[in-house]
């Protein structure tokens, strides 16, 4: 097992430098000038340019590419052109209200989805099926912010219940922290759930059917403990990866999800960077995704020793 | 504990949790204002960003301001002598100015400022062409020496828009003008709280108790500023439809620039008011890039001023009549120098006059490379409506749609349209940058000097070098009358009338002032 994460680290060496040169090389052939931006819609061209010098965009992109790079591998992911911090700086800002988000989507989506699988698995071809079905169908079809709107309009506006946007960090209270991840959660969580009841419902079918099932039936147990302890137990490997996968669904709800709830997050981050062709941030941001996502993968496959005691590595 | 009562225990420990947070954290003294854009730059000499001059205005202050009425009033100083020859401006500051860290404000911090923002600022830069020398006489007291007489002084130091000249120590002043300042004491009526700023969440300012504020009433940008709240968060909320529906249940108090779109959403809420803060409002303007085929031919982009109508443009993008109208004056109407005499029979949408000039200039068909920025609300429908009225006019069109920033980096570029330039976009000034030729940026006719577009005109160069020399206000009208009616002859940009933004405000926000730039003393929150 150690062999096998030591060699799975190894490996996100080349990924993250593709990743590094891809975005790097994306970000200086997408149109836009930042030094234009910094400089405002009044500036003369000598401004731009002097602006230009002073950020080493003049410079041939080689050498930029060289330059960062070297910067990043010594632990030194720059300085944000607008920002004036340092982009780490900037990151250890912001992670933990997209982290907030993050985790109570996670645990909210899971909580309804597998329930709602098994529910439905195990009374198939039921109406109760065919409403979980249908509404993961809903879940999947409309856009994140039409549903942010929705609740928005209804609980915060008309109910006036929660507010309407903003983050509190949890040091400030629990309360008010909370608060204000419900609707973004609930929000987030939807495609989510909708994600993994389906998956949760066809992996729970597959071992409805086995033998082993029958037997803890025949053998009297009770319907509860063969669904908790024999059946999902042995529907779990496809219920964790595609968890996994949904966590890469969530890094693009995130970015949409704090733009309309106004979360100071990594998401509203990565969104005004790429506006503002703020180069390090954006290449920073990347970067991290790509390791978080490489990570989780990480994860999601070790997980998988513990669910099936016949996967080895 | 059956499972009911469990599930109401559960529910009162929610409720009880949810109810310890709607009790409000911030005092009732604090305004919390959605801004146009989220303050990323903090230094309005570097940059020419509105966000950033509306952040100067708080922390800093200026020797002269411009008051409602559009007249120079002495804002820090507190009196100043011109001489007989008009070469030397006596200023004195007012007694009691201090930095927000404690020391007075001295003449010196002052010279230093003066220097600093003329080195980045183009009416600056015209300004310091005239000055012979700044001498410090006392600690409160400066002398501007000039080479000759400028009727600039005043104007360009009571200069509303950006870059204003903010006066800052001079430790902060003495930094590179191309280097960004990383020490924000000023001498305003708040202070930035350096601390509490995270870009992209918020920015707060406090008020600065030891503020000075001068005896008279405010009046625009001048008179006393005297400040009626303990402290204004600027809250970053880029989505317009979150920060309205933030505004209706009351999260925050104010909201710089509603779309228009939404103001129904506003209007017929019994909480909330719009309230026209700007009442010269701004202008949209086509631009020409006069380097390029066929737009340097002045008398192919005469035809442009037959095919357009103004009407078109303003209902287009902002549609509402009651916040557009129609001024066929390069300079904004309502300001002192507006004139419509240069535009009479233009701009009414002329089509065959527009195809006649266009037979007689020898226009090819060379398709107009036309920006559209698609991003900002306030933009997107002009160029559809340009492109709309040129091809009327007998022009090919082109339109390529891009967002503003891509816009931004491209209008720099001087090459061919096929080649990465452009020959035409359309924006939107606030009228108080564009209140005279040499404020005015798209007058610049200095060819490779000029702003993007770099018209080259010696005439136009020749009235605006003669209005800066110029001290008396008659005859700078009557230069400012022939810039237009030379501007009309060898058109650098097309002015298509004035439109006007609201404040979103809830009911209990009173006193914000009307002025070219959103200021947030004077503002009370009962």
């Amino acid at each position: 097992m150690p062999a096998y994460i030591g060699r799975r680290l190894l490996a996100t060496i080349p990924v993250m430098a593709v990743v590094a040169v891809v975005v790097f090389m994306l970000l200086r052939l997408t149109t836009g000038d930042p030094a234009a931006i910094i400089a405002g819609d009044n500036a003369t061209s000598q401004d731009v340019a002097a602006i230009r010098t002073k950020l080493g965009l003049d410079r041939p992109i080689a050498q930029q590419f060289v330059i960062w790079i070297g910067n990043v591998v010594r632990g030194d992911l720059g300085e944000s052109f607008f920002f004036k911090k340092q982009v780490s700086q900037l990151i250890v800002e912001r992670v933990e209200p997209t982290l907030a988000l993050a985790t109570c989507t996670l645990l909210l989506a899971v909580a309804m989805a597998v329930p709602l699988g098994v529910l439905a698995a195990w009374r198939r071809g039921t109406w109760i099926d065919r409403a979980v079905m249908g509404l993961s169908v809903l879940g999947f079809s409309v856009p994140v912010f039409v549903i942010g709107y929705l609740l928005i309009y209804l609980v915060a506006i008309q109910l006036g219940w929660l507010p309407v946007q903003g983050y509190q960090r949890l040091a400030e209270g629990f309360g008010g922290f909370i608060e204000r991840l419900i609707l973004p959660s609930i929000t987030l969580a939807i495609v989510l759930v909708a994600l993994i009841a389906r998956i949760t419902r066809a992996s729970v079918l597959e071992v409805l059917n086995a033998d082993h099932v029958r037997t803890a039936r025949a053998k009297g147990l009770g319907e509860a403990a063969v669904l908790v302890r024999h059946v999902l137990r042995n529907a779990a490997v496809p219920i964790v990866t595609v968890i996994g996968l949904g966590v890469a669904l969530l890094i693009g709800g995130v970015v949409v999800t704090e733009s309309v709830y106004a979360i100071p997050g990594l998401g509203r981050l990565t969104v005004d960077a790429v506006l503002a062709r703020d180069y390090p941030t954006v290449q920073a941001v990347i970067l991290l995704f790509s390791v978080v996502y490489v990570m989780i993968n990480l994860v999601v496959d070790l997980s998988y020793t513990l669910l099936d005691p016949r996967i080895r590595y | 504990m059956n499972t009911p009562r469990r599930l109401a225990t559960l529910v009162s420990i929610v409720a009880v949790l949810l109810g310890s947070a709607v009790v409000p954290a911030a005092a009732q003294s604090t305004l919390r204002v959605v801004m146009h854009s989220d303050l990323k730059i903090v230094d309005p000499i570097w940059t020419t960003a509105y966000i950033v001059r509306n952040h100067g205005y708080l922390v800093y202050d200026t020797l002269f301001a411009m008051d409602a009425k559009g007249d120079v009033k002495p804002q820090m100083v507190d009196k100043y002598e011109v001489s007989g020859d008009q070469r030397t401006y006596t200023l004195t500051l007012r007694d009691g100015l201090i930095w927000h860290d404690g020391p007075p404000v001295t003449a010196e911090d002052c010279v230093a400022s003066i220097k600093r923002w003329a080195a980045k600022d183009s009416m600056g830069q015209k300004m310091i062409g005239f000055v012979k020398e700044m001498q410090i006489v006392n600690a409160r007291t400066f002398r501007i020496v000039l080479n000759e007489p400028t009727g600039l002084v005043l104007g360009a130091l009571a200069k509303p828009s950006s870059n204003v000249p903010f006066m800052m120590p001079k430790r902060v002043a003495e930094t590179d003008p191309n280097t960004q300042i990383s020490d924000f004491t000023g001498s305003g009526p708040f202070i930035f709280k350096k601390e509490e700023w995270k870009p992209g969440d918020k920015a707060v300012y406090v008020k600065f108790d030891k503020y000075k504020p001068r005896a008279e009433a405010p009046s625009g940008l001048a008179g006393g500023k005297v400040v009626k709240i303990d402290r204004v968060e600027w809250k970053a909320i880029p989505d317009h439809q979150t920060a309205i529906n933030a505004l209706l249940a009351g999260e925050v108090d104010m909201l710089e620039s509603p779309p228009h779109d939404l103001y129904p959403v506003l209007k017929a809420d019994a909480n909330v008011r719009l309230f026209s803060g700007n009442p010269l409002g701004n202008q949209y303007t086509f631009r020409f890039n006069a380097l390029h085929k066929p737009f340097d031919n002045p008398k192919i982009r005469q035809a442009v001023l037959q095919a357009f109508n103004q009407e078109d443009f303003l209902k287009g993008v902002i549609g509402d009549p009651a916040y557009y109208k129609t001024c066929k004056s390069f300079f904004p109407c309502g300001s002192p120098l507006a004139s419509t005499k240069a535009l009479e029979g233009m701009l009414d949408s002329n089509f065959e006059k527009s195809k006649a000039l266009l037979k007689e200039a020898g226009y090819d068909g060379t398709p107009i490379l036309l920006m559209h920025s698609t991003d900002l609300a306030v933009l997107s429908n002009l160029a559809p409506v340009a492109k709309s009225l040129l091809e009327k006019g007998g022009f090919k069109v082109d339109m390529h749609s891009m967002d503003w920033q891509t816009l931004v980096a491209r209008r720099a570029k001087k090459d061919a349209p096929t080649a990465g330039g452009w020959n035409a976009f359309l924006t939107s000034w606030v009228a108080a940058d564009i209140l005279n030729p040499v404020m005015m940026g798209f007058l610049n006719a200095s060819c490779d000097k000029a702003m993007f577009g770099w018209p080259c005109d010696k005439d136009i160069e020749g009235l605006r070098d003669a209005f800066a020399r110029e001290t008396n206000l008659v005859k700078q009208k009557q230069i400012a009358d022939q810039v237009q009616l030379r501007a009309v002859q060898y058109p650098t940009h097309i002015p298509l009338g004035q439109w006007y933004g609201a404040f979103a405000l809830r009911k209990n926000v009173e006193g914000v002032l009307e002025a070219p730039v959103t200021v947030f003393w004077n503002v009370t929150k009962k």
